[in-house]
């Protein structure tokens, strides 16, 4: 395994709700390696979502050590976590989360509105905006608004947006547990691409045919992790597809 | 991508969806503020109008009225009984020392006819000191003589209007008009005078000397009043005490024991106290008004942006989730609440200047809009804006990211 990416050592989460304690994540330990393309799966309840929280610097652990890309996040407060989900992190949410009555490219330039330190001139941001829609196939949907895309151009406008600040991980959390099963092979064709470039990627997922298009599954139950195995037998989303755009 | 901009297009944008809502919205500080600027911008122009007119009675102007008389113990109004004589005038000229010009004065409303045209004018009865105390020149023609108005001469002096009623391009100096019947030379015509400040138009009367006007049109042998004027400004006090002191020993009042002056003072500055007393009243309704609206205003804001926050619930979540800043999502909140209040403010600006144009233009008042008046209602609609805006500027900005991220 290369350097280490993600490295979470002994990290607790723990929600106190009234005078009972919930232990959503209990005790776990991960590398992910640059380069990896991770499924976690695990049935509602057995902590993938906290545990996709605090990978995406969303939630602090309760006890124990996060180190995202070589620095320790563990103990940053809000605002410094906002500053590593915009330099590290590419989030793709199940349900798009575009901003309505904006264009795709407003879209993609979102999070370089954000940077932390040095703006970036509006030619230089449309002009990254512009390559990372391209990426994703949508170079000529530009100036569609969120009503004038299907969902799958939806979501990959979503996955443009994600790499624009060229981040340290992609988590996608259910990217396509709002699309029909073609459309659902192309957005994965596409994480399949950028992790075959030397993206690192980390799938939530509860399909376990959506989790064999990565290399690695980690199971979660009960807070734990119950089982890290690599995928025997990967599946390949359609190349074709992909790289021929949706109609 | 600069910031602010964005921050700017991202508030239009989110207002500009629901126009009719924001415009409810501002309309709060809409009314607000058109009441800040058409309370400021009436109260200069009342007052300025206010001012000009009572220049325009004339200078260190004092007027003399009869007042009430008391008979067997039964009060009468102000006027009912003159006890004004002819040889209080006479006294008042040679004793008051501080006045320097006085005319007795007499008033009637009569049909002034000339050729096939009619005119119902007020009649006013005055003394070869009436244009000195009036400031009021003679344009054409001359003012008649204190011969005149000892012999009681049929001749009168015209006001603007009658000329352009009676005459239309005619001049009229030396034809001959009727008053109540009786023929009257025209001597002169007076200089355009303008509104009174009750809003009457002053050129709508004709001139006539005293004893004329006393015997042959009215029969009557009461004074209707006295004007006079004071020597300087600083006179007009001393003038009114010796006044009033001269006329008390004359008419026997003894004021000690209680009895009520036969007569009432009224100086110009008295009178432009009392115009400046009227429009405070009415600046203090208007501010009332604005400060209540501009309160009630504000609090649409709060509730709207709230309501907007609430709303943007996922918006929030996203914008945290690819790093906005608590910092970020509060000014951006705050932005949108105070262009919301701003626009109100400049409509309201709009509107005000428009009301007060039109109170202006129906009260000949001129139309004076003060830059002080807009920026002060600039200025107060944004911070209306940013004090009502804060509060859910704030709650957006404290939301959690994964609870907004949730929210359906």
């Amino acid at each position: 395994m290369s350097e280490a990416v993600i490295r979470i050592g002994d990290l607790t989460r723990v929600y106190t709700m009234g005078e009972t304690e919930v232990r959503a994540l209990d005790g776990i330990s991960i590398d992910v390696g640059k380069g990896e393309f991770v499924a976690v799966m695990g049935p509602s309840g057995s902590g993938k979502s906290t545990f996709m929280n605090i990978v995406g610097c969303l939630d602090r652990p309760t006890s124990g050590h996060y180190f995202l890309d070589g620095v320790d996040v563990s103990g940053l407060d809000r605002d410094a976590r906002a500053e590593i989900r915009n330099a590290k992190i590419g989030f793709v949410f199940q349900s798009f989360n575009l901003l309505s009555r904006t264009s795709a490219l407003e879209n993609v330039e979102l999070p370089l509105l954000y940077l932390a330190k040095g703006g970036m001139s509006d030619r230089e941001a449309t002009e990254r905006a512009r390559k990372c829609l391209a990426r994703v196939g949508l170079a000529d949907r530009w100036d569609h608004t969120q009503a004038q895309l299907s969902g799958g151009q939806q979501q990959r406008v979503a996955i443009a947006r994600s790499l624009v600040n060229d981040p340290a991980i992609l988590l996608a959390d259910e990217p396509t547990g709002n699309l029909d099963s073609k459309t659902s092979e192309e957005v994965m064709a596409i994480f399949q691409e950028l992790n075959e470039e030397g993206r690192t990627v980390v799938l939530i997922t509860h399909e376990p045919d959506i989790a064999e298009y990565a290399r690695r599954i980690v199971s979660f139950r009960d807070g734990k992790i119950v089982s890290d195995v690599p995928v025997a037998r990967r599946r390949h989303a359609a190349r074709a597809v992909a790289a021929g755009g949706v109609k | 991508m600069t910031k602010t901009g964005n921050i700017l297009k991202v508030a239009f944008r989110a207002l500009g969806r629901n126009k009719l809502r924001s415009l409810l919205t501002a309309l709060g500080i809409i009314i607000g503020v058109a009441c800040v600027v058409a309370t400021i911008g009436i109260g200069e122009g009342a007052r300025t109008q206010s001012e000009n007119q009572l220049k325009s009675l004339g200078t260190n102007f004092l007027m003399i009225f009869p007042g009430t008389t008391t008979s067997s113990g039964a009060r009468s109004g102000f006027g009912s009984n003159s006890k004004l004589s002819e040889s209080d005038v006479d006294a008042i000229r040679e004793e008051v020392s501080a006045v320097v010009y006085v005319s007795a004065t007499i008033r009637t409303v009569a049909q002034v006819i000339y050729g096939n045209q009619n005119w119902s004018t007020s009649i006013q009865g005055g003394e070869v000191d009436w244009p000195l105390i009036r400031s009021w020149n003679v344009a054409q023609g001359q003012f008649f003589t204190d011969a005149d108005n000892r012999a009681a001469s049929k001749v009168c002096v015209l006001g603007q209007t009658l000329v352009t009623n009676l005459f239309g391009d005619e001049d009229p100096v030396g034809k001959m008009i009727r008053i109540k019947n009786i023929p009257f030379r025209v001597v002169g015509v007076l200089e355009a005078k303008g509104g009174s400040m009750m809003g009457q138009d002053q050129d709508d009367t004709v001139i006539a000397p005293y004893q004329t006007v006393r015997k042959k049109l009215m029969g009557t042998t009461a004074v209707g009043g006295i004007l006079a004027s004071a020597a300087s400004n600083d006179m007009v006090t001393r003038a009114q005490e010796e006044i009033s002191a001269l006329l008390r020993q004359r008419h026997k009042i003894n004021k000690g024991a209680g009895q009520d002056d036969d007569f009432m003072i009224r100086s110009q500055t008295e009178m432009l106290q009392q115009a400046e007393e009227q429009s405070k009243t009415m600046s203090m309704l208007l501010w009332s008004i604005a400060g209540v609206s501009l309160l009630v205003g504000g609090i649409g804001i709060m509730n709207i942006m709230l309501v907007s926050v609430t709303e943007r619930t996922r918006e929030i979540g996203v914008r945290m989730a690819i790093g906005a800043k608590g910092g970020d999502i509060r000014a951006q909140f705050l932005v949108e609440a105070v262009v919301l209040s701003i626009t109100g403010g400049v409509l309201g600006i709009a509107l005000g200047v428009g009301i007060q144009r039109a109170v202006a233009f129906y009260a000949h008042w001129p139309v004076l809009v003060s830059t002080n008046s807009v920026s002060l209602a600039f200025v107060f609609s944004a911070l209306i804006g940013v004090t009502f805006g804060f509060y859910p500027a704030l709650k957006a900005s404290r939301l959690d990211p994964i609870e907004a991220l949730r929210y359906e």
